[in-house]
């Protein structure tokens, strides 16, 4: 213990920044891709269109994805009972999550390897759902947490979960998935738009200054709902930082618009949510003054900020329970020991530069928009 | 209690997404590293025909890699989705491997595993070769920490218990890193990868000698794999023997298990060649023994006993008692947390504290266990002999095989004469399933030999599932079999498609292959211009 130089809360506070800087990772990186399968049936009309579109993330969605394993990883080793229980509660949700995702390798390799028209078809439809479901899923993932999931913890901390997939899709968690969805599909089009040329960058650019419209309303209807309607948690005992791992250590209450009691205690977390409308007006501007480039960069502010303010919204929550709120997962209990949590840390700060150095260096070698003829000249383009 | 059909679907549905994830895993080892080689010899000798080799065999590591990466994503999320006791109870350790992989291992492979393929035209040639080197390092790689997190799970060293978290904390890193198990098993499992992709090149190559096709191409590629493949096939045998030999040091009952070795032998003991194991009645049926062999490769000695599997019962019995007393003290712990008599106690242990929540599976105040119930959790120790006992003969027998075929190829290889002897070719040809079985069977007899436990001797199997319904299994299940039995159709039609379609040939040779209906369809149009430069 006296090997780590940082205390516990310090480095559990550590971890939540991570976590949060890994979900951004996956929404930025991985989320333009997913918002350019979700758009790929609708700003492509040619066969040779669809192949620009897709060949725009052929490269680089492998190590895109890689965010989105990293985060279930580091969710895994930082926040076990964070995996735990979310992963087990949601199964049928993880289950249709993992389904979409499949898909995605496999339509990026299979589909250009035959010509046939319905075989492209299907797998660009396919494409589609691996884009559209997964986006949609996180963002009503996120839409429970914020109301709370109904499990609870035995003495073992066992953990039990009373919800099936339908209790899932309630009007809240919908309404943000829809942020989420609208939010990457705005993204993607800012990609699209500055990888390809007209007739698909011009189509991307109408469908992106939707998408931010859509997303503005949503993520602003979604605010509402949360200071209004949803029942917010609050930490009633006294708060022990340091105290072991064990989530039934504590009393937690509900009340109406309790979610929004930290903009109160600290006005600095405003960031979030002025970030989040911020970037996205800025990028739907920024579309329709055909800058695509600052608006991909906006709309990866944007997606910061909506992230961040769900995360801050929750602190110091990581995942509530509606069924009995003391087996709440906080950032207090739900942590790896110090020990992991120092380790992680370690590789986390000596990884994360050279992982950040030679994607910058790959992005750099496939600078340039793809046109017909890097579909001809290149063999292996999907 | 828990529903053990629960425990029975939660099994099944991890061994089949782990075997089938495990089809495309050895394949992307073993030929990320012979591509690699391919295009060094390009870079070094700047003769074309080496860099249209590693275009080709790219095309099919490409196809098998997008099955690897679909398939990969549902292990990592399985855990938390239905082992999530599992999870919570191991997490601390487990998660950090899976973590340092995708940061050390996976980023590395799948980031640049874009460039490989788009690369070609836009990176020197020393620029794309350094890429495709990076690619296999990341694969071997991240098969290192992944069996550092598996080789935790059959040897859970660097880690104890913490009764106020209720689950298992890290103590030592290093242990964990270079967990001798760990290590074995990592070299054994990509050397076996290795074996299996230098039989596909194998395979794949007769088959276009045996019809008289691309025989350049095809020559140079078996005299690759066939010195690459010795290689590897020797050391899957060799690190395999260490295998062993660490697990009869950490895991008696799986060795136990693995020879059929009911009763503890004079040392040396004999090895088993063949035997029919009966469970019931704890005894083989028409045993052939080789005197000594055993002892002498599980020990490395003529004097040390190797246990045999009535004995071990007995010593899990005393755990189990031993962990009752651990399991009193943990709840009187958790009644009241200054209690420092039960701290102590339960310090002392804590290491048989899973021995005893065998007895879960009978009741759930274990306390209250009766002796009939405690004999019976110490049987539970003992996995199902005769499927560990079998699996393990054919692999090793698999093993022998690919060190003869390699040996042989590689003097047919050094000969040129492969296409003197056709029956060879033939050989070749039909051997490719074969390092597939290997690895399942490895698989099967790491994974299932280590039954009842999840985590040897911590956390037995069925307590750790997640609280799930059958009826949820049933659906997973059913999605999973099918979505996977109509990939794996369009992937092997796939692979089929291009191997018959052949690498590209210089022109004007070979120019028919590579137009009319091609596979690329109207991206084809100039891409034989693109071969040409």
């Amino acid at each position: 213990m006296e090997l780590i130089p940082l205390d516990y809360p310090t480095l559990r506070l550590i971890w939540w920044l991570l976590l949060g800087v890994l979900l951004i990772g996956f929404a930025v990186m991985d989320g333009f891709d997913l918002g350019t399968g979700t758009l790929l049936p609708f700003v492509a009309r040619t066969d040779d269109e669809r192949r620009i579109v897709v060949n725009t993330v052929g490269p680089v969605w492998e190590g895109n994805q890689v965010w989105l394993i990293l985060g279930g990883g580091a969710i895994f080793a930082a926040w076990p009972p964070l995996y735990a229980v979310s992963f087990s509660g949601f199964y049928l949700a993880m289950f249709l999550l993992l389904a979409a995702l499949i898909l995605r390798p496999v339509g990026f390799k299979f589909r250009s390897k035959v010509g046939d028209s319905r075989w492209r078809t299907f797998w660009d439809w396919g494409l589609f759902v691996g884009g559209a479901v997964p986006a949609l899923i996180t963002g009503v993932a996120v839409g429970n947490v914020l109301l709370g999931v109904p499990f609870y913890f035995s003495d073992d901390l066992r953990p039990f979960y009373d919800g099936g997939l339908l209790g899932l899709l309630n009007p809240f968690a919908l309404l943000c998935g829809l942020v989420s969805l609208s939010m990457l599909i705005l993204h993607g089009a800012t990609w699209l738009s500055f990888k390809t040329e007209a007739p698909v960058a011009e189509r991307a650019r109408r469908y992106g200054s939707f998408a931010a419209l859509a997303t503005l309303a949503l993520f602003a209807l979604a605010g509402l709902a949360v200071a209004y309607w949803v029942e917010g948690y609050v930490l009633v005992s006294q708060v022990v930082q340091d105290g072991p791992s064990n989530p039934l250590r504590k009393e937690v209450a509900t009340v109406v618009g309790g979610w929004l009691s930290n903009y109160d205690a600290y006005p600095w977390m405003l960031t979030g949510p002025i970030l989040g409308f911020g970037g996205v007006a800025l990028a739907g501007l920024l579309l329709l003054v055909r800058r695509p480039l600052l608006a991909f960069f906006a709309s990866a502010l944007g997606i910061f900020g909506i992230i961040s303010t769900a995360g801050l919204s929750l602190f110091p929550f990581l995942l509530p329970s509606s069924q009995d709120p003391r087996s709440s997962l906080t950032v207090w209990d739900a942590s790896s020991s110090p020990m992991t949590l120092w380790v992680m840390l370690i590789a986390t700060l000596f990884f994360m530069p050279i992982i950040l150095a030679y994607t910058a260096w790959v992005y750099r070698i496939i600078a340039g928009k793809v046109t017909t003829r890097d579909l001809d000249s290149n063999v292996n383009a999907y | 209690m828990i529903d053990m059909d629960v425990v029975a679907l939660s099994r099944l549905q991890f061994a089949l997404t782990a075997m089938y994830h495990f089809l495309f895993v050895p394949l992307t080892l073993g030929l990320s590293l012979i591509m690699a080689i391919m295009e060094s010899v390009y870079v070094m000798t700047g003769r074309d025909i080496w860099r249209r080799m590693t275009l080709f065999w790219g095309t099919l590591f490409g196809i098998n890699f997008a099955m690897g990466v679909a398939t990969g994503i549902v292990m990592e999320f399985q855990f938390g989705m239905n082992w999530s006791y599992y999870s919570h109870y191991v997490g601390d350790i487990f998660g950090a491997p899976l973590a340092i992989e995708g940061l050390m291992a996976f980023f590395l492979e799948a980031t640049f595993i874009g460039l490989f393929f788009f690369g070609w035209d836009r990176l020197s040639k020393l620029g794309h070769l350094t890429v495709t080197w990076l690619v296999a390092l990341g694969a071997n790689f991240s098969a290192l920490w992944i069996l550092i997190a598996n080789g935790w799970m059959q040897y859970p060293v660097g880690a104890t218990f913490n009764p106020d978290t209720m689950r298992m904390e890290i103590e030592d890193f290093i242990a964990v890193i270079f967990n001798p198990v760990a290590q074995a098993k990592f070299v054994h499992t990509v050397s076996a990868g290795y074996v299996t992709g230098a039989i596909f090149v194998m395979s794949v190559s007769a088959y276009f000698l045996l019809r008289g096709r691309h025989q350049a191409m095809a020559r140079r590629s078996m005299a690759v794999a066939s010195s690459f493949g010795l290689a590897a096939a020797l050391s899957v045998v060799v690190l395999g023997d260490e295998s062993g030999y660490v697990t009869t040091e950490h895991q008696k009952m799986k060795i136990a298990a693995m020879e059929g070795m009911w009763h503890t032998e004079d040392a040396p003991a004999p090895f088993t060649v063949f035997a029919l194991p009966d469970q019931d009645s704890q005894s083989n049926r028409y045993e052939v023994q080789v005197p000594f062999a055993l002892g002498l490769i599980a020990t490395r000695s003529f004097s040390r006993e190797l246990p045999g599997i009535i004995d071990l019962v007995d010593r899990a019995e005393d755990q189990v008692r031993s962990g009752l007393v651990g399991y009193q003290a943990l709840l009187d712990l958790r009644a009241d947390s200054e209690n420092d008599a039960a701290r102590e106690l339960l310090a002392e242990h804590w290491a048989d504290l899973g021995y005893a929540l065998l007895l879960k599976r009978y009741r759930e105040d274990i306390l209250e266990a009766s002796d009939e119930e405690i004999a019976q959790a110490a049987l539970d120790t003992v996995p199902h002999i005769a499927p560990i006992f079998w699996s393990f003969r054919l692999m090793v027998a698999l093993g022998f095989y690919f060190i003869a075929f390699f040996a042989l190829a590689f003097w047919l290889s050094s000969r040129g004469a492969f296409e003197r002897n056709r029956w060879f070719l033939h050989v070749a040809l039909w051997s490719l399933p074969l390092p597939w079985l290997a690895v399942e069977l490895g698989w099967f007899v790491a994974e299932y030999g280590r039954q009842p436990w999840i985590i040897e001797g911590v956390l037995p199997t069925f307590y750790a599932v997640s609280d799930l319904s059958v009826w949820d299994l049933v659906l997973t299940i059913a999605g999973f079999v099918t979505f996977y039995t109509l990939l794996a159709i369009v992937d092997v039609w796939l692979l089929l498609r291009y191997v018959r379609k052949g690498p590209s040939e210089p022109e004007p040779q070979q120019g028919s292959a590579a137009t009319g209906n091609g596979p690329q369809g109207p991206g084809l149009r100039h891409a034989t211009a693109a071969y040409k430069e």
